[in-house]
């Protein structure tokens, strides 16, 4: 194992070429470009046998992935924010179709406003579309879940599309030391190729595909499609495990740090929970004892993962980087629905946080728990960083316009 | 090399019976297309008629419905694909689709595949206008033809949009320097042939431009389709020609073209222009102009 200095897109990249994709399409979008131009250069060097397919847009970057994952070839793209809005229609089609493709995602936000900057709006709002979604919390998890990514999603169990997202600038720009794999161990952990257990377009073994399917048929592939996503977990725990013996890294759905004792227990996504557990360190030396549930694996949604997290906890804080417009945060729903039936059932309030890119500093977190400390006290959305409009409403209690 | 019917590859890739309407024009140009390639054939349909009246296993080809506008897409990905995997050789990757995924919602895509110089056939099936959901008005739907979505009445005649301002596929594939690109026509079945022969020996992209008149959507005895594609090209409403590295050439010409009328009176959705002798007029007229602002192209 070598240290390396890498930044998010960098870590991406280096997990693709060990994973020795064989097609890569891609289309530029800031900040995730630098993954494509480093994958162009091993291709221009020789360092990675591949074919880049240098589409005119996100559209067909995911749709010339198809096209190469229908005749078994490894593929990887990248995107983020307007581009995998662009994607969208792609998406449900590369997991209907069961193509196994990786996509790295420098996450950006929605526009408009027009805004370069992190949040999860865009992965989010594609949460429901069949694919895995990971969320990396440093550079080094960029690394470790592009290479879990291609190992879950080629599984004959799985065979689901995956994307791995990280905090735009926070995570694609910021260098920070990488354990990189030498390539023999990634040969030891993904086949050269994808395994091909599914029919593939050849003309010695022809096949229709992306048919028309009736109503009486239908629910039974949806639901065959569920199933496969919610299996994958057990598939991922596999792979965690050989990476485990193998790196020494551990890796878990949900990443706890001071869950065991804690009465207040903050969950998110991404490079904020890192930012978190620093200030619950902080909180705890002042006697409040918090404890941050980091959830990395978030489809399939890891239940069992994060009841167990909680453990005991009578408040639970979801921080969103994220708005559902006109309900809540996006991550919210999910642990209120995962928490419902907990032994403890504990309040679960719901905090906006960083969109846009707003920095999401110590203090932020401390607001937050100061603002949902009590509980459920007849509000459950707070959105601790919004100034209020011009005439001096405020969103949250306490925050001025 | 002229084709002649001795010489037509005699195995038919597809399986007897099909979704599609009678006289349906697509299912008889998709037969020969596929024939003149032969089994060594990925298919890539784009959503359209053809997609859906081949649907329960009618090629005998490997055949992928994909989506509306990506067509081109995919197999520029099937392309490189095969190219890493060291089995690109032998084996022809065809895209069909309609003037609707092809003129309008593909014709993004397309160009991006044309551009990168993927390798590929493509097919477009114009029946100049979107019969699969049920007759609007497309890129290529001839002036004043009367579609659902530019009816015929008191503030309206049909389409609009003047017979010169129609997208003309086969000039905007010639524009991105495609080494081969031909129009073709489905009352001309060796022609059409010999324009996919001709392509399938290309390396790189190749554009044939089909016409493909629609009883259902056009108001026509559906026994009339085929005259009714020979008409259009007698009347010079289709001009048939090929494109090699730039040059054009006429690869079957009408001696002397006969009036739009003939073509017109088969089908419903002119009825208003032939009963207008001055709209009937102003489609002549259209179609002389385009019919020579492409004959002085020609080499």
């Amino acid at each position: 194992m070598t240290t390396e200095f890498w930044n998010g897109n960098r870590a991406a990249a280096e997990a693709a070429r060990q994973a020795r994709v064989q097609v890569v399409a891609a289309y530029p979008i800031t900040p995730q470009t630098h993954t494509v131009e480093y994958l162009s250069e091993y291709v221009a060097a020789g360092r990675l046998d591949a074919r880049l397919v240098r589409v005119e847009s996100e559209h067909s970057a995911l749709s010339a992935c198809c096209g190469a994952s229908a005749v078994g070839a490894r593929t990887f793209t990248a995107s983020c924010s307007q581009g995998l809005q662009l994607m969208s229609e792609v998406l449900y089609f590369a997991s209907g179709m069961r193509f196994p493709i990786v996509m790295a995602i420098a996450n950006r936000t929605l526009s408009v406003p027009v805004s370069i900057w992190a949040d999860h709006q865009d992965t989010l709002v594609n949460r429901d579309c069949g694919w895995i979604q990971l969320y990396a919390a440093s550079v080094q998890e960029v690394y470790d879940l592009v290479l879990m990514a291609f190992r879950t999603a080629e599984d004959p169990r799985v065979h689901l599309p995956a994307m791995v997202a990280y905090d735009g600038f926070i995570l694609s720009h910021a260098s920070e030391p990488v354990e990189a794999l030498p390539d023999e161990e990634i040969r030891a952990l993904l086949p050269p190729e994808p395994p091909h257990l599914r029919p593939l377009l050849d003309p010695n073994d022809p096949k229709q595909f992306g048919e028309v399917l009736f109503p009486d048929f239908y629910p039974d592939i949806e639901y065959k499609k569920h199933r496969a996503l919610e299996e994958s977990l057990e598939v991922m725990g596999e792979a965690f495990e050989d990476f485990h013996s193998r790196t020494g890294r551990r890796l878990s759905p949900v990443e706890t740090h001071g869950c065991e004792d804690a009465e207040i227990v903050l969950v998110g996504l991404g490079s904020m929970m890192q930012t978190a557990r620093h200030a619950a360190t902080r909180l705890r030396a002042e006697g409040t004892k918090v404890g941050v549930a980091q959830v990395r694996v978030y489809r399939p949604f890891p239940d069992r993962d994060l009841v167990e997290a909680v453990g005991g906890a009578r408040t639970v804080l979801v921080l969103d980087r994220d708005i559902g417009y006109g309900s809540a945060g996006m991550v919210y729903p999910d642990v209120t629905r995962a928490l419902y039936h907990a032994p403890s059932r504990p309040d679960v309030l719901n905090f906006i946080v960083g969109t846009g890119g707003k920095d999401i500093t110590p203090k932020t977190i401390e607001r937050c728990v100061e603002l949902g400390r009590h509980g459920y006290r007849g509000m459950s959305v707070f959105w601790p960083d919004a100034r209020g409009p011009a005439e001096g409403i405020a969103y949250t209690p306490g925050v001025k316009a | 090399m002229t084709v002649r019917l001795k010489d037509l590859p005699t195995e038919e890739l597809l399986h007897k019976g099909n979704l599609a309407c009678a006289g349906c024009p697509e299912m008889v140009g998709f037969r020969h297309v596929l024939r003149a390639l032969g089994p060594e054939t990925i298919v890539i349909n784009a959503t359209g008629c053809l997609a859906v009246i081949t649907q329960m296993g009618v090629p005998k080809v490997p055949h992928f419905h994909v989506l509306f506008e990506n067509a081109p897409a995919v197999v520029s990905g099937i392309d490189d694909a095969l190219r890493v995997q060291g089995r690109r050789e032998g084996v022809n990757l065809l895209v069909v689709a309609g003037d609707g995924g092809t003129a309008d919602i593909g014709l993004g895509s397309l160009s991006g595949a044309i551009e990168r110089g993927q390798d590929f056939v493509y097919v477009c099936f114009d029946n100049e206008m979107y019969m699969n959901t049920g007759g609007q008005r497309s890129g290529t739907t001839p002036y004043l033809a009367r579609t659902t979505t530019t009816p015929v009445g008191a503030e309206s005649r049909g389409e609009p949009r003047t017979e010169m301002r129609r997208k003309d596929m086969v000039e905007i594939a010639v524009a991105h320097g495609i080494p081969y690109a031909a129009s073709a026509s489905i009352g001309y079945p060796l022609d059409l042939v010999e324009r996919v022969e001709k392509a399938a020996r290309v390396r790189g992209p190749t554009y044939i431009h089909v016409h493909s008149p629609c009883p259902t959507g056009w108001g026509m005895d559906p026994a009339k389709t085929v005259e009714a594609a020979q008409l259009a090209v007698k009347t010079g409403c289709v001009v048939l020609y090929e494109v090699e590295d730039g040059k054009r050439r006429i690869t079957r010409g009408v001696a002397r073209r006969a009036p739009v009328e003939e073509y017109l009176r088969l089908q419903s959705r002119f009825r208003h222009v032939v009963a207008d002798p001055v709209a009937l007029a102003e489609v002549q007229r259209g179609v002389d102009e385009r019919y020579a602002a492409l004959l002085a192209r020609m080499a």
